[in-house]
């Protein structure tokens, strides 16, 4: 009898509401999924595509990458995800922009959309544009650029350092193998032989001391840290202009995180291209990034310069996330907490993402979604507190 | 009377506690090698206090916790909680001491079954011990599961409905649940998220207000170990490098590697520039630790003496111990 | 700090600090429902488990319909008389040295081997047994072979595995070695001999083959079950519920039962489930070389052997309703305990999909 209540409808008050779905929604859902996600393969996998279709101009020619309005879905069987909903940000050439908020706020799938790595077929990017200026100065619409192209531009343009060192590097070849792959896959007019003087180079680069040696080793017999150094190494190889940096140090220890940081910082240095910094770590990113974007639940509540996040956070989740670190300064008794947890993101309310954990929430919160509003050229926060022109004169009289 | 006194103030004394894994089970050549996880450690803990245990990766401190509370046997050493030589007493009566020893650990996913419901996973062993009279089960229950910041309608739920912040929550109702005295708490927050790491941690304050816990708090995060700690081990290769009160230590640290370690924690604020010391290399292999002092070949004032012999702890300020030669050993 | 600001910190919307009231006023989705849900999403699944109803139907509700109506039992000989034609075909030399065919066209009359018809719809077979009767007691038979001897193989494995698994060292060596044993040698050919070796016996009764059957392929099955046992309670011991369990001081027994094996179960039935269809196969094999389940009694496998062309063409050539009802329905279970083990596998671990 147990079985036959899976298939009766009951309305309860839960935590996650996505488990208790009958079945006949969840086959309605994939359904509709289904013709969803078609549209957008086919899309993807169109051959022989025009160049003009996907070529573009950048708003600012400083910039690397432009994020407008990017949203990225997805469609899994108990619902959309959300997972990026309307993020717009610039990443500037030569500087380190940062990319910070708690697990699932869709700082990685971000990321991944610019590499349109999301994983297909649940995960598509539905709207807004990524523009990127590559190395040939040619711009290009990335929601655009069709799978066969956007091989080349993977890897050689833009590369990525993932955050676990121990499963980003295949465990059957060894370093070397690995390395010169890369460097003959992308540049022309490569022989083995300068593959390997690349790739011994590089290694050098990212200040491994016996660089000839760590090339015939395998995976396995290098450390964490070592091996983090590798991953840098390769995304190196290519000459690229912008380097994804998701998580780089999460997995290692203090000591180690201090060496890599500081590499990843020499690297920028050197090649003068741009980092975009994945983390969660408020402290990684005070010390590394140049820019600052704070996101919750797939959108942007707060961007700006570094010293204007932490100097003056206007955002009440970044002031929170801030207060609730302990640091050798914190004396009270009590540390600050932000109540509640993140958001389920399926079935996301219209309102204000965080007004259920804000302890500033007032009624006009719960209308529409906030605007980002701005304080400085650069400082923008998604947050009523700071729109006077919604804020009526009740509210005002709380504050 | 003067022991008995001594017993009183510290709940937990761990004498040269060792635990060595032999590296390889069917050697055949009898020198066989070993990892030597935990080598040597002896420290106390002050009841109601808070010990801070820190170290990166593969210093031992994980299986020091373990072996405190002997989820394995130890190699050698002594534990003596509350007055009782863990070490020498039999398994029936250790298992009936369970209660007062417990442990919060790392990874709130694998620590539920999940083939329990919440009630049960929290309730199991207060049955087992006969914590409360049976007719009052069920409330005690709820009210530990209300002092953890659980709602009462958990009780019949099953744990992969929660976040890892709320199945913290369960594993630390059931620590509480039995009433212990001192809990070990094995990186409980590296596996939360920020917002949620500072809801735990204030939970985990509260309840040692109310219930007057003592805690041995292993974390490779300093600056929670900072704020949540009375005093401070630091531990490096499964010895011990330094020891002390939280605020010797942070404002005087004395050994290269407290002070590396603690110039290498990422500090939020952009204008802030520290004086950062970099340690080259990585952490030697625990099979092979180097000789005399561990901490030698990453160390930048190491010398010549470091080599040849293992420094001592020892105290040089009133509840500040290191061990190393920079500081005279005799 | 005041109990207020605690309160505040600590409860999200409980309100109520009275004794809260443990209504069951929602639903607790429990892992078993999950599995159920999941299970019951694949259609692949659903499908096992109409053909395993259907079968489980037919031989076991299917004999007391058949006893209801037609009153016919399993080994009632049906002598049905028809007239067929016989043809006689044969070459001699003639006187001239040529040689002729003979050929000769007669009227004779059959009493077995009825086709299809309204009263047996499946036809009689070659010894005026009602084949369509004789399909649900042979189903019967091999289901209830294979359930017995699948909850044999779990009981013995789970026993063995979890001792070898739980205390490890000499016990854990010395079981595994005997597994080893048992895991090489080749289990049909024991199976045939030590079968053939059992019919041979004379003291032993014919009706009680069919347990030795079963005690030999229990015998050979299960390691199978022990090594996955083992496997999993080393897997589950690293668990830090398991450290868990130890830590509050929860006695071996009942960290065993209410630990270490209900997290043992989705393994263990999965493949439980999937051993069903191997042992149906197993019994039909040797029911089709005669070494199963004994004459009088109907078995899927010795109703196909009846078309073994070893015996003549004749049956494999003229009489399909002798042996291709029983070849579907083997097909039909297999395939269908297959597919619920398959949703199974999938229903407890989300992962193994995709």
């Amino acid at each position: 009898m147990g079985l036959l209540n899976i298939f009766k409808r009951k309305k309860i008050e839960g935590i996650d509401n996505t488990m208790y779905l009958t079945l006949r929604d969840e086959r309605r859902i994939s359904k509709e999924n289904n013709k969803i996600i078609k549209y957008y393969e086919r899309m993807k996998a169109r051959k022989n595509v025009p160049e003009e279709e996907y070529l573009t101009q950048m708003r600012d020619p400083n910039n690397v990458v432009e994020f407008e309005n990017l949203h990225t879905y997805f469609f899994t069987d108990v619902g959309t995800v959300k997972s990026v909903n309307g993020v717009s940000f610039d990443v500037p050439q030569g500087k380190i922009v940062g990319i910070v908020g708690e697990s699932g706020c869709g700082k990685s799938v971000t990321s991944l959309s610019l590499m349109q790595l999301v994983q297909a077929p649940t995960g598509q990017i539905v709207e807004g544009s990524i523009r990127y200026k590559a190395n040939d100065g040619k711009c290009y619409e990335i929601t655009k650029v069709p799978r066969d192209k956007m091989l080349k531009i993977r890897g050689k343009d833009i590369s990525m350092i993932f955050q676990e060192p121990m499963t980003s590097l295949n465990p059957v070849f060894r370093i070397g193998e690995q390395m010169d792959e890369v460097v003959l896959l992308h540049e022309d007019g490569m022989t083995p032989e300068s593959a390997k003087k690349r790739s011994i180079e590089m290694l050098r680069l990212v200040g491994i001391a016996m660089p000839e040696k760590i090339y015939s080793k395998y995976p396995h017999e290098l450390s964490g840290g070592m091996r983090q150094r590798v991953m840098i190494a390769m995304a190196l190889s290519c000459n690229p202009r912008l380097i994804i940096a998701d998580e780089p140090t999460t997995a290692l220890d203090v000591t180690i995180q201090a060496q890599i940081l500081e590499l990843l910082r020499e690297i920028k240095e050197k090649i003068n291209g741009s980092i975009m910094l994945i983390t969660h770590d408020l402290g990684v990113i005070a010390e590394m990034a140049d820019l600052v974007v704070v996101m919750y639940a797939g959108r942007i509540i707060e961007k700006g310069t570094v010293r204007e996040i932490f100097h003056s956070p206007k955002h009440p989740y970044t002031i929170g996330l801030m207060k609730s670190k302990p640091s050798g300064k914190t004396t009270d008794d009590r540390l600050f907490s932000i109540k509640g947890q993140v958001p389920n993101p399926i079935n996301m309310p219209d309102h204000c993402y965080f007004y259920n954990r804000c302890d500033r929430a007032m009624e006009v919160c719960l209308g529409e979604y906030p605007k980002l509003i701005q304080f400085s050229p650069t400082h923008f926060a998604a947050c009523y507190l700071y729109d006077e022109s919604r804020l009526s004169g009740d509210d005002l009289a709380k504050e | 009377m003067e022991k008995a006194k001594i017993d009183n103030d510290y709940i937990l004394e761990v004498k040269n506690l060792k635990k060595y894994y032999p590296v390889s089970r069917f050697s055949i050549s009898k020198n066989r090698a070993y990892v030597k996880a935990v080598d040597d450690i002896s420290f106390k803990i002050k009841r109601g206090t808070t010990m801070g245990l820190v170290g990166e990766s593969g210093c031992g401190k994980t299986t020091a916790g373990r072996s405190i509370l002997r989820l394995h046997d130890i190699t050698g050493g002594q534990v003596v909680f509350d007055g009782k030589d863990l070490s020498k007493i039999s398994p029936g009566k250790l298992r009936r001491m369970r209660p007062q020893m417990q442990m919060i650990f790392q990874d709130p996913y694998s620590s539920l079954s999940p083939r329990m419901p919440v009630g049960e996973i929290i309730g199991e062993a207060v049955r087992e011990h006969r914590i409360v009279p049976k007719s009052q089960y069920r409330s005690y229950i709820l009210k530990v599961m209300r002092d953890c910041g659980l709602q009462p309608q958990y009780f019949y739920r099953y744990p992969h409905e929660f976040s890892g912040g709320q199945r913290q929550r369960i594993s630390i109702a059931r620590a509480v649940a039995l009433n212990p005295k001192f809990i070990v708490c094995d990186e409980p927050l590296s596996a939360l998220d920020v917002s949620i790491q500072a809801q735990i941690i204030n939970l985990m304050k509260d309840l040692q207000e109310q219930y007057g816990y003592t805690y041995l708090f292993i974390s490779h995060d300093l600056s929670v170990v900072e704020y949540i700690s009375d005093t401070i081990g630091v531990m490096y290769l499964g010895s011990m490098m330094e020891m002390g009160d939280k605020k010797r230590i942070f404002e005087n640290p004395m050994h290269p590697y407290t002070k590396a370690l603690l110039s290498a924690v990422p500090i939020s604020d952009p204008d802030v520039k520290m004086n950062r010391i970099i340690l080259s290399g990585d952490i030697p292999s625990p099979v092979n630790p180097p000789s005399g002092c561990k901490f030698r070949t990453r160390c930048q004032s190491c010398m010549e003496v470091c080599a040849r012999k293992v420094p001592k702890l020892k105290e040089y300020e009133e509840g500040h111990m290191v061990a190393c030669h920079l500081y005279s050993q005799d | 700090m005041t109990d207020k600001e605690r309160n505040k910190a600590m409860s999200y919307t409980d309100n109520n600090n009275t004794e809260p009231e443990l209504v069951q006023n929602f639903r607790v989705i429990s892992p078993g429902r999950m599995v159920a849900k999941r299970f019951f999403k694949s259609k692949l699944s659903i499908a096992g488990l109409i053909m395993i109803i259907f079968v489980f139907i037919f031989s076991f509700v299917g004999p007391l319909i058949i006893d209801a109506t037609w009153g016919y039992k399993e080994t009632q000989v049906f002598k049905i008389e028809r007239n067929t034609d016989m043809v006689t075909v044969a070459q001699f030399t003639g006187p001239d040295g040529r040689t002729y065919d003979y050929y000769d066209k007669s009227q004779t009359v059959i009493i077995f081997k009825a086709p299809p018809s309204a009263e047996h719809w499946l036809g009689t077979d070659t010894s005026g047994f009602d084949i369509f009767t004789r399909l649900m007691y042979g189903g019967r038979i091999s289901l209830v072979i294979s359930f017995i001897v699948i909850f044999l193989e779990t009981l013995v494995g789970i026993i063995l595995g979890g001792l070898a698994g739980y205390f490890g060292k000499w016990v854990d060596q010395l079981i595994m070695r005997i597994v080893d044993v048992f895991a090489c040698l080749p289990y049909l050919p024991i199976l045939l001999v030590l079968s053939a070796a059992i019919s041979s016996i004379e003291t032993i009764p014919a009706e009680h083959r069919i347990y030795y059957l079963m005690a030999f392929i229990t015998l050979m099955g299960w390691t199978g079950v022990a090594r996955i046992v083992r496997g999993q309670i080393l897997m589950l011991r690293e668990q830090e519920y398991m450290m868990a369990a130890t830590t509050t001081g929860i006695s071996s027994i009942h960290k065993i039962f209410r630990h270490l094996i209900p997290n043992t179960m989705p393994q263990l039935i999965v493949s439980a489930t999937l051993g069903l269809g191997g042992v149906i196969l197993y019994e039909s094999t040797l029911s089709y070389l005669g070494l199963g389940v004994p004459f009088p009694r109907a078995a899927w496998g010795s109703m196909i052997a009846l078309a073994d062309p070893s015996r003549g063409q004749e049956i494999l050539a003229y009489y399909p309703n002798m042996w291709v009802p029983a070849g579907i329905l083997i097909v039909v279970t297999v395939l269908g305990f297959s597919f619920i083990g398959d949703g199974l596998r999938d229903a407890f671990d989300p992962r193994m999909k995709r």
